[in-house]
């Protein structure tokens, strides 16, 4: 009788904690070392609590992909990572859900969810903030010479710190630096990159440096870069070179002076046939503790009642501990510009 | 035997055709027409699953792509009262439409906001004017909370309030152009041109693509160029050589022929980066202090670029010298020509179907070539494939890429067609 009884409490529970069967779903991300800790702090716990099964692809960005598939009406993905650049025109186009924010849970220590998660979290109908990164640059201490850099000007001072940059090659965030190492403040920095006089302002600015600099495509190459000596100084996702100093003890530091950050979001893919499920996976990994296992690759979590889970050493290497350095990147100007100036960066590269 | 009948008025060769079949009767005429039938829909069918794996996966994409680059329906699906309300409105006037458009206008992208589709115009016609979409998307925004009664009486006013750029008559110029199912716009920016406001063709400010064509070309040539220059000597050496040497080089040929390509492409990122084998040989022969520059750069799209496509052209030179009898350059040498006329006037002419067959395939496959540009091309080393890869996946302007994609399908129609005039494509031999 004891025994059935116990049985009947742990149905009810079953059944209490996941009123379905176990389901499968789709979940894609940027892979490397922050995939992995979204695995391990997400996924996993998520998998093991529900039961469900969530399978995790990677993908570079861009909402290329998500729009194929949305257009096609054949849907794969049902849950992506999305840098909040793309997310505004995704959700725009509708090609993303709408996510319910008022089923978001309060944080671990009570305050509600729309008080907890920064402002920027929810800024957008279609997501929920998943970190904070940045992009900033780095220098290598066993091949820089001419001192320690730590300002933007540095970067675009060839005659003091000698040897070549590495960039990606897009305009986004070089303009930005462009404009902020020719003395444009901060608040300006958009408003006179909309403008064609502005524009021409940072590629003169470009030009200076253009025959030092090193393009790449993709973030795995910026350590990379500075580690064999291709570059003394590579622009960087903080977490790359985060990983690289943390467990391959290399010798690169970071210049927080003029990062420009961003946030990923989770969103959920339009037309998902596990929508219930994959608003439930994202009310979970965003939820305190899983937030707070993105420290682990130097992403800041978005939520306030994160932190109490920080390792307090870490805390001061996060984008989130130098927002008033940094530079917030702009959605909307990308939105607007990101084509245009696009064809311009790539005319100015052929020049 | 009616139709016989006709076949004799018909031409003379039918007539003639009648007459050695006149010795057979009607039944085995028929009968033997059967046999043929059966014959030809047998070969079909040996055919058909080819015949429909290319329809599917060569032809079918090919006329999407070609239709993409010039139907373009969106904002005419997307605003379709403005539309008509902009028919009658003249566009090389420097006056805004006037608020009867606007007020259908402003339902109309109340209605978009609604259904989540403002995103779609907003870039659509940022693509012509850059700055737009966040004009659109804020004012769809707002709109969607005003109510639709009170929008089509004062929807004029309620945009020019919300945003100034409405009172522009750029916008609407857009927006009207854009409402075109068919258009020739994406073609004219892939040529670097567009049509201004008085609808003549003029330069764009940004001129690129027009660049990117030729440097593509050169690039193929050159490559082209280098595999003849590096592949013919090989093939005269393999096509002489005893059997049993020229197997085992022929091996080496073939070898990295079945190295899968991005393995290839990265062992040249190996050696040629600045730390890379290259340079420490260089550096350590004291031949150079400074590591050299080579990696991301056309140098080292072209150099790994040979190297993945020379196969290409000592397969077809090697068969083809595997078939020139030696004696014909023994016969000119023993009847008084010196080596190197009679190689040049004998062996050399005969050779040409290989160089042809050859450089044929090397230049077509280089010159829409993809994934080593993009690995070791660096910005120099970019050609034309890297910019229609850049608007599918980045800018997400499938129409431009379709457009880039179209000419550069063109262009490579319209240089085999020369090189058919020029030299005569039934000269080709593969083997």
């Amino acid at each position: 009788m004891n025994k059935l009884k116990r049985f009947g409490a742990a149905l009810a529970l079953c059944t209490a904690v996941s009123p379905t069967m176990a389901e499968q779903f789709t979940a894609v991300s940027f892979g490397g070392a922050y995939g992995a800790a979204q695995q391990k702090h997400m996924l996993d716990p998520y998998m093991k609590k529900t039961g469900h099964k969530i399978l995790f692809e990677n993908y570079s960005g861009g909402i290329a992909e998500i729009k194929a598939q949305v257009e096609s009406g054949n849907i794969l993905w049902d849950v992506v990572d999305i840098e909040v650049i793309d997310l505004e025109r995704a959700c725009s186009e509708g090609l993303l859900e709408v996510f319910p924010h008022d089923t978001l849970p309060a944080g671990d220590d009570g305050v509600a969810a729309n008080k907890d998660f920064i402002p920027e979290a929810l800024s957008n109908e279609c997501g929920v903030g998943n970190i904070i990164w940045t992009v900033l640059f780095s220098y290598n201490d066993k091949t820089i010479k001419g001192g320690t850099p730590d300002s933007i000007d540095d970067l675009f001072d060839t005659k003091t710190f000698p040897g070549k940059r590495a960039l990606r090659k897009r305009p986004q965030v070089n303009m930005e630096w462009a404009l902020l190492a020719d003395g444009v403040p901060k608040a300006q920095v958009y408003e006179l990159l909309a403008t064609k006089k502005g524009q021409q302002r940072a590629f003169a600015k470009l030009d200076t440096i253009k025959d030092q600099i090193v393009w790449f495509d993709s973030w795995s190459q910026a350590p990379q870069l500075l580690n064999d000596g291709g570059a003394v100084m590579v622009q960087s996702a903080n977490g790359r070179i985060f990983d690289a100093i943390q467990s391959d003890n290399k010798p690169f530091k970071m210049v927080w002076d003029a990062h420009v950050y961003d946030l990923d979001v989770w969103a959920i893919v339009k037309g998902s046939k596990k929508k219930a499920l994959a608003e439930d996976f994202i009310r979970y990994a965003t939820s305190s503790r899983p937030e707070s296992g993105m420290q682990e690759v130097a992403y800041g979590p978005t939520r306030n009642s994160s932190y109490a889970y920080v390792d307090k050493a870490v805390i001061p290497k996060l984008p989130s501990a130098h927002l008033d350095e940094g530079l917030q990147a702009s959605g909307e100007f990308w939105a607007d510009y990101g084509e245009s100036l696009g064809e311009k960066f790539n005319e100015w590269l052929l020049k | 035997m009616q139709q016989t009948a006709l076949n004799t008025e018909s031409t003379p060769t039918a007539n003639a055709n009648s007459d050695s079949l006149s010795e057979l009767s009607a039944t085995e005429i028929i009968q033997s027409r059967k046999i043929i039938r059966r014959r030809k829909l047998v070969a079909f069918a040996f055919a058909a699953p080819l015949i429909i794996f290319i329809i599917v996966s060569f032809l079918a994409p090919i006329g999407t792509m070609l239709y993409r680059s010039v139907y373009h329906p969106t904002v005419a699906q997307l605003v379709p009262a403005t539309l008509t309300a902009l028919a009658d409105w003249d566009a090389t006037n420097n006056d805004r439409p006037d608020d009867r458009v606007l007020n259908i206008f402003a339902v109309e992208l109340k209605q978009l906001a609604h259904d989540r589709r403002s995103g779609k115009l907003a870039e659509e016609i940022n693509r012509s004017l850059p700055g737009s979409s966040s004009v659109i998307k804020s004012t769809a925004r707002k709109l969607k909370k005003i109510d639709q009664a009170l929008l089509q009486q004062t929807g004029a006013d309620k945009l020019l309030s919300l945003k100034p750029q409405w009172q522009n008559v750029e916008i609407w110029r857009v927006i009207k152009k854009s409402g075109a199912v068919f258009t020739s716009s994406f073609y004219l920016t892939a040529l670097d041109l567009m049509h201004n406001a008085n609808d003549e063709v003029v330069a764009r400010d940004t001129q690129i693509y027009v660049k990117l064509y030729l440097k593509s070309l050169k690039i193929a040539l050159l490559i082209t160029l280098l595999t003849v220059v590096i592949g013919f000597p090989l093939s005269y050496y393999l096509a002489t050589a005893p059997t049993k040497t020229a197997n085992i080089l022929m091996v080496f040929v073939l070898l990295p022929f079945w190295t899968s390509l991005l393995v290839r492409t990265t062992s040249w990122i190996a050696l040629l980066q600045t730390n890379g084998v290259v340079n420490s040989v260089l550096q350590t022969l004291n031949i150079i202090t400074e590591p050299l520059d080579m990696l991301y750069t056309q140098f080292s799209t072209v150099i790994a670029m040979t190297h993945i496509l020379l196969p290409f052209m000592i397969l077809p030179l090697y068969s083809v010298m595997k078939g020139i009898d030696p004696t014909y350059l023994r016969a000119a040498m023993s009847l008084g020509a010196k080596p190197i006329p009679a190689f040049i006037r004998i062996y050399l002419p005969m050779t040409l179907p290989g160089i042809s067959a050859g450089a044929l395939l090397v230049f077509i496959v280089s010159i829409g070539y993809y994934i080593t540009p993009a690995l070791v091309g660096g910005t120099d080393g970019q050609m034309i494939s890297n910019i229609i890869a850049f608007h599918m996946q980045s800018s997400n302007n499938w129409e431009l890429a379709a457009a880039l994609g179209s000419l550069l399908l063109g262009a490579i129609l319209l240089l085999y067609w020369i090189y058919d005039r020029l030299v005569g494509v039934s000269n080709i031999k593969l083997g």
